[in-house]
């Protein structure tokens, strides 16, 4: 039976991260933006996992869970404030969102 | 001993597609302008996902990952994009600026940077695991002892997340 060592899972978790974390810096659109930050919250959840097969230790499955919860209680929470600039300025456009910045 | 699913089949011929399919549903989420097109990419990668969890062995997750995360939190995006109603002219044209390349270029760098650190962890992942392993029994009854003050934590964030959105996102309360 051909198994696949533990640094290729870990190896496919840091390119999810990688590329999400790329949505994050370029693009420009909120929603997308957001959803990179999903994509590299999947890719931690991915590596604590792989870790815990390797180990074979629970507590990794425990921590997977915790962060699904907290990424649909930022999901909600990010979607809502997006809903509310988009309300009061017409656009998500983060370059143009900068009040903060100056 | 309940057998693995990695251990019934070959682990590989399963992992290689599901992790093309994941980071193929990545970079076209990444890709695409439109933001539907992007958050159905993005679905398309939640379950890659889901599918290598089950090779690791973490059943109650990867149906978790389809039900919190490939049903309801892309369901919450695609309402938000359709509640925006964003335009023709909304759409991001892709250009090439300083901003871009150095963004592309630093998740590029991490990647290796991380790819350099994996490296050593070349051993094969264990084919035997105790019984129940990563099933709803055995999280659970760690959840429930262990970590259970973490757990009603997390029940608080929730109904304060659920409390702040509708606070943020009625116009007029």
């Amino acid at each position: 039976m051909a198994t696949v060592p533990l640094a290729h899972y870990l190896a496919l978790a840091s390119g999810l991260f990688a590329v999400g974390l790329a949505a994050v810096l370029v693009r420009r659109s909120a929603l997308i933006v957001f959803m990179g930050v999903e994509l590299m919250l999947n890719a931690a959840n991915l590596t604590f996992l792989a870790f815990s097969r390797a180990n074979g230790a629970l507590e990794g499955h425990v921590v997977a869970f915790f962060v699904i919860a907290v990424a649909a209680a930022e999901a909600a929470v990010g979607l809502a404030i997006m809903l509310a600039v988009f309300r009061s300025r017409q656009t998500i456009n983060v370059d143009e969102v900068d009040a903060l910045k100056y | 001993m309940t057998p693995l699913v990695a251990a019934m089949v070959s682990e590989a011929a399963l992992f290689y597609p599901l992790a093309l399919i994941t980071i193929g549903g990545a970079l076209m989420m990444i890709l695409s302008r439109n933001a539907i097109y992007a958050a159905m990419s993005l679905v398309l990668s939640f379950f890659g996902l889901a599918g290598l969890y089950i090779l690791l062995a973490a059943e109650l997750i990867a149906a978790l990952q389809i039900i919190v995360y490939a049903g309801a939190i892309m369901v919450l995006f695609l309402f938000v994009v359709m509640l925006l109603n964003l335009g023709e002219s909304d759409l991001e044209v892709p250009r090439l600026t300083t901003g871009t390349v150095i963004g592309g270029a630093t998740a590029l760098l991490f990647w290796c940077f991380t790819y350099v650190a994996f490296e050593g962890f070349t051993e094969g992942l264990p084919t035997e695991l105790p019984e129940g392993f990563g099933g709803v029994a055995s999280v659970g009854k760690l959840l429930y002892t262990q970590f259970l003050l973490p757990f009603e934590a997390t029940s608080v964030l929730l109904l304060a997340a659920m409390v702040g959105a509708v606070v943020v996102a009625k116009a007029k309360i």
